[in-house]
């Protein structure tokens, strides 16, 4: 039996975007895209992708849908998954759908879900590197009334279930949950794989399978926000940091020390 | 007048959660009535104590809804439907994270998390957090009833504030379906203090160059009685536990002395740290982003600095 996954993916600017290179149009309440770095997918949903590729090195016969909702995509960032081994790309894009609220875009999420599933496994990364919420895939579980475990470190195909384990403060959890459940994956996980050229060339000849808005039988009224944001802005900072300076780096060291006493921080 | 439901966590010693200490202070703010707070399992000293007007208990949280919290989300789910409170609080936690996300999509409501700061101006709720890694801060106003918050560890102080609460207790007579179900939980064996309780956490990232520096790291830790720390790139390369992470995805701590050996200070990082009284950084790039958020900092190669350092807090301390 085929087990179907889909891997909830994000378009994210490039976390590792240099401070100096990060600017908002403060007009738009938007990122101004760096020059030169392009976007790439959210690094934890290649987590989510990696899982899904270690059911199948572990022998499961699994089928692999990536789904995205956005626009502008860029198709050398959205087709990574692809070339790590994923089966299929599909793309919900349609103006505005990059600014949706975790409300609206479960919405969509789930109106795709209910006409290509059903899925046996929902996997997402733990939350996204722009918005930091990591609130999609908790709320897709609330709208279908699907099981719901965060924050998985491991999971192996047990049957008709799935064995997962669950990373907490100091150790993790194992737990049991059924199929289909959702479960979001975090990057204790380890790191996603990186595409071999034979996956380059799989991925550059497969095409995504585009959906509007309308194909899934959506407005743009029925996605509505529940957050409204109002400003974006990069916070001014104004501390002046106090550099300790002795003869040598030793010297540097001692007197860092005998400072921090000066303060009674130590 | 705007009402206000705090949900209070209580910890593993049996004490209130700093966070919901905090969350206390920040929902007394939102409010000229008097606030609930909801609180699993029996309301015993130190809950009784809690500065808000009523407590409501709900059932204690099972072993095996830890982490899932299917129960204490339908618990909470009908305790707001019934009681119609116009902003949920949560404290940043695990648990905070979860019920507060399904509860908002169960109540199709909304739902802002991780907050630094919340008000509530004649009924309209505005929230600010932190985004992109802490590298950008987000202003929103909340459109849908309730609003449903978790707030950052030290975003607010506890204010010493105490009340005496009349304690009422709330049945859902619900019981969730139990589909998922936590068989095992297994702890890490940790030397010293807790990282997230430490007034000293002696940090290292990438700069460090593999797993070997963690020795004099943890050395420096105990002279300080104070735990270590590590930026999430010296995990993910397996120099060190993930249980040491510090940053967005990883601990958020707030030492007196928060210091960072080798990390760079990507704003990812800095989000586990900013809340420290003062972050000493020392690095050989004077370029770094540590230098713009630190209070001391030392240019230089930590192989050379740290020994003198270490040696001369020993004298110090002895």
């Amino acid at each position: 039996m085929t087990v179907r996954i889909v891997v909830l993916a994000k378009q994210v600017p490039d976390p590792e975007t240099p401070p100096s290179q990060f600017k908002i149009d403060e007009s738009t309440n938007s990122v101004i895209p760096a020059n030169g770095v392009p976007p790439v997918v959210n690094g934890f949903d290649l987590n989510a992708v990696e899982a899904a590729l270690r059911l199948r090195d572990s022998g499961a016969d699994v089928e692999i849908t990536v789904l995205s909702v956005g626009s502008d995509f860029v198709m050398d960032a959205m087709k990574k998954p692809l070339a790590m081994g994923a089966d299929r790309l599909v793309l919900v894009d349609d103006a505005g759908l990059d600014k949706l609220d975790a409300s609206a875009t479960v919405k969509v999420l789930a109106a795709v879900i209910e006409k290509d599933g059903p899925f046996d496994l929902i996997l997402g990364g733990r939350q996204a590197s722009d918005w930091d919420q990591g609130h999609v895939a908790l709320g897709l579980a609330e709208v279908l009334g699907l099981p719901l475990v965060s924050l998985v470190q491991k999971l192996e195909m047990d049957g008709a279930s799935v064995s997962l384990q669950r990373v907490i403060p100091d150790g993790y959890q194992m737990i049991t949950a059924p199929v289909p459940s959702i479960l979001t994956i975090t990057n204790e996980l380890g790191e996603p794989r990186y595409p071999n050229l034979r996956g380059i060339m799989q991925a550059s000849r497969k095409k995504p399978e585009i959906l509007s808005l309308g194909d899934i039988g959506l407005t743009s009224d029925d996605l509505a926000p529940r957050l409204e944001l109002k400003r974006l802005y990069v916070p001014e900072s104004n501390r002046q940091v106090e550099l300790i300076k002795g003869e040598d780096e030793a010297d540097s060291g001692k007197k860092l020390a005998l400072r921090l006493r000066e303060e009674k921080l130590i | 007048m705007t009402s206000v439901l705090l949900v209070a966590e209580i910890d593993d010693q049996g004490a209130i959660s700093q966070t919901t200490l905090q969350a206390v202070t920040a929902a007394n703010g939102l409010t000229s009535a008097e606030i609930t707070a909801v609180v699993a399992g029996e309301a015993t000293e130190p809950v009784t104590s809690l500065a808000v007007g009523k407590i409501v208990t709900i059932s204690a949280i099972d072993d095996a809804d830890i982490g899932v919290y299917d129960q204490a989300t339908t618990d909470i789910a009908a305790l707001v439907s019934s009681t119609k409170p116009d902003i949920v609080v949560f404290g940043k936690s695990d648990f905070g994270s979860i019920v507060g996300a399904r509860l908002a999509f169960r109540s199709d409501s909304a739902f802002a998390s991780d907050c630094i700061e919340i008000s509530n101006a004649d009924g309209t709720v505005k929230i600010t957090r932190p985004v992109y890694g802490g590298s950008a801060l987000a202003e929103f106003e909340i459109s849908s009833t309730p609003a449903i918050v978790t707030l950052r560890a030290g975003a607010y102080e506890p204010d010493g504030e105490t009340g005496s609460p009349a304690v009422e207790a709330f049945a859902s007579n619900e019981r969730a379906s139990r589909t998922v179900s936590v068989t095992d939980t297994v702890s890490e064996a940790r030397d010293g203090v807790r990282l997230e309780d430490a007034n000293f956490v002696v940090s290292g990232g990438r700069g460090l160059g593999g797993p070997e520096p963690f020795s004099v790291l943890a050395d420096l830790a105990q002279a300080l009685d104070g735990a270590v720390g590590a930026s999430r790139a010296a995990c993910d390369a397996g120099w060190i536990d993930h249980s040491h992470q510090v940053g967005l995805t990883g601990k958020s701590v707030s030492p007196d002395v928060y210091i960072a050996i080798g990390i760079s200070g990507a704003s990812q990082h800095m989000a586990g740290c900013s809340s420290s009284r003062a972050i000493v950084a020392i690095n050989k790039d004077a370029d770094s982003n540590i230098f713009k958020e630190a209070r001391f900092g030392v240019v230089g190669d930590w192989e050379k600095v740290l020994p003198s350092f270490l040696a001369t807090v020993r004298e110090l301390k002895a």
